[in-house]
């Protein structure tokens, strides 16, 4: 079990200590944080973290050249990658945030302004329950309980098909993505407590 | 459904965890991870870790301290005091902070807010804004000169919120440390004017003072700092007990309806008998 090769991504704006704090309070030891590329190739599974603007954010993954590494690992050699909040959104093929930037386009869909009615505020903030159109791999230990914590401003808009959960914030807020290998989640689950921990159990026990 | 959530903010000095009375007398109470170890393991919803002693010094913030605080943290911390510059946040999210929460510097350097909520996006951007009723009515409060400033805090909090805060976190410096209940006519003044989240802190001393704010006002949490600290099964029965009005996260194992409660809400002795038996009971840890 605990002898999986985890990489957290390092591209500088995600909160990669709150995340490996979970993942080793779990028992995985072999875990680093990394923008090495070699180090990447050798991971048995990948965290895409991410706390911060989508242009920063996608700025920094281009400016660390992961851009093809991530590319390669994921898309040709099927590695399972979870992206965090920004981290999934990244996914993308594009976000309105600050302007347009390009995504990764791993899952096609446009990273859009929470539009939503005046008596809801924004940024989405607190914990809020999920629907799950999928719960396996992710949610197969959450199935009685589905309080997870979110954070954001933006949100993924997708086709329904790789919707794997959703919340209601007044209009129904895309919680998780799933494309095959692909997993993304919109609210941290480093900072679900019980419930996130159980995710990153899930997300790794499904890594072959 | 998005609940109400119910934080809790430590108010760090010189490196340890205070009680803070009016912005004037602290206590202390020890040490900043440990209080958080706990809070955790109490099922609090947020962490709230307020350095009032880094401004006042005019030192950077205490990196080392919040590095060590925050890895027992598996719920979101907020990290507050003495954060001046952009690297200043960028090295406070390596050590783990999710959210940042400026008060003296988003009073005298606006243009920070709106560099923070580009680069980490505004929902990482907490403006914490102290407090003070005037005969004139509620007024912003400098807690380094110790001076009431002109504006109110909702024009305050308008305008923090159009620099780009994703949060604004509201004191009553008057009930600070006064257990007499939060400020509802304040935190509604705040409440009506924001688009973002509003959390409120200042004067809790029971499940009821939350109970009281968060029905009555719009905010979307509430924090409490004293009586966490110094009430036995705090977080727990404080969340017990909203969560029959309101929806709160609650998560726990321990069960409290078979409990009875004093006038104040404190959770009264069980019979000698009962305890006795309790001893025997076995409590399986769940394994992740």
């Amino acid at each position: 079990m605990s002898t999986q090769n985890i990489v957290i991504i390092d591209y500088g704006v995600g909160n990669t200590y709150s995340v490996s704090n979970a993942i080793k309070y779990l028992g995985y030891k072999r875990l680093k944080i990394s923008d090495d590329e070699k180090v990447i190739a050798d991971a048995d599974a990948l965290i895409l973290p991410g706390v911060g603007a989508f242009e920063e954010a996608t700025k920094n993954l281009r400016a660390r050249n992961l851009l093809g590494i991530l590319n390669e690992q994921v898309l040709v050699k099927n590695k399972p990658i979870l992206g965090i909040c920004v981290g999934m959104q990244l996914f993308a093929t594009a976000s309105e945030e600050n302007g347009l930037h390009e995504g990764l386009n791993w899952i096609e869909g446009r990273v859009k302004k929470l539009d939503i009615p005046d008596s809801f505020a924004v940024p989405h903030v607190g914990w809020n329950d999920v629907t799950y159109n999928a719960v396996d791999p992710l949610f197969i230990r959450n199935r009685g309980n589905s309080n997870f914590y979110f954070d954001h401003s933006y949100h993924y808009e997708c086709a329904e098909e790789y919707v794997a959960a959703y919340c209601d914030y007044g209009i129904k807020v895309t919680a998780a993505v799933q494309k095959k290998n692909i997993f993304g989640v919109q609210f941290h689950p480093e900072k679900s407590q019980t419930n996130g921990l159980k995710l990153f159990r899930s997300f790794f026990n499904s890594v072959k | 459904m998005l609940k109400k959530r119910v934080a809790a903010t430590l108010v760090v000095k010189d490196g340890i965890v205070v009680q803070s009375i009016n912005f004037k007398k602290y206590l202390p109470v020890g040490r900043p991870d440990i209080a958080i170890e706990f809070l955790n393991q109490w099922g609090i919803d947020e962490i709230i870790l307020l350095d009032i002693s880094a401004s006042r010094n005019n030192v950077e913030p205490d990196f080392k301290m919040v590095k060590k605080a925050a890895q027992k943290c598996y719920v979101p911390l907020t990290v507050g005091g003495g954060i001046k510059n952009i690297e200043h946040i960028r090295e406070l999210m390596h050590c783990g902070a999710d959210k940042i929460s400026l008060n003296h510097s988003a009073l005298y350097q606006a243009q920070l807010i709106t560099e923070a909520a580009h680069v980490f996006g505004d929902q990482c951007v907490v403006v914490s804004i102290d407090a003070v009723g005037t005969a004139d009515g509620y007024r912003v409060y400098d807690h380094v000169a110790k001076k009431n400033l002109e504006i109110t805090p909702a024009d305050f909090a308008k305008k923090a919120i159009e620099n780009g805060a994703g949060e604004i976190l509201i004191n009553a410096v008057d009930r600070d440390g006064s257990y007499s209940g939060f400020d509802i006519e304040l935190v509604n003044s705040v409440c009506t004017v924001a688009s973002v989240p509003v959390i409120c802190c200042g004067g809790a001393k029971n499940a009821a003072d939350f109970i009281k704010v968060l029905g009555e006002t719009g905010v979307s949490a509430a924090s409490a700092a004293n009586f966490f600290h110094f009430t036995e099964h705090s977080v727990n029965i404080t969340k017990a007990i909203i969560n029959d009005q309101l929806p709160v996260r609650v998560e726990t194992h321990a069960s409290y309806n078979e409990s009875s409660f004093d006038e104040r809400l404190r959770i009264t002795k069980k019979a000698d008998k009962e305890l006795e038996e309790m001893l025997f009971i076995r409590i399986e840890k769940e394994i992740i």
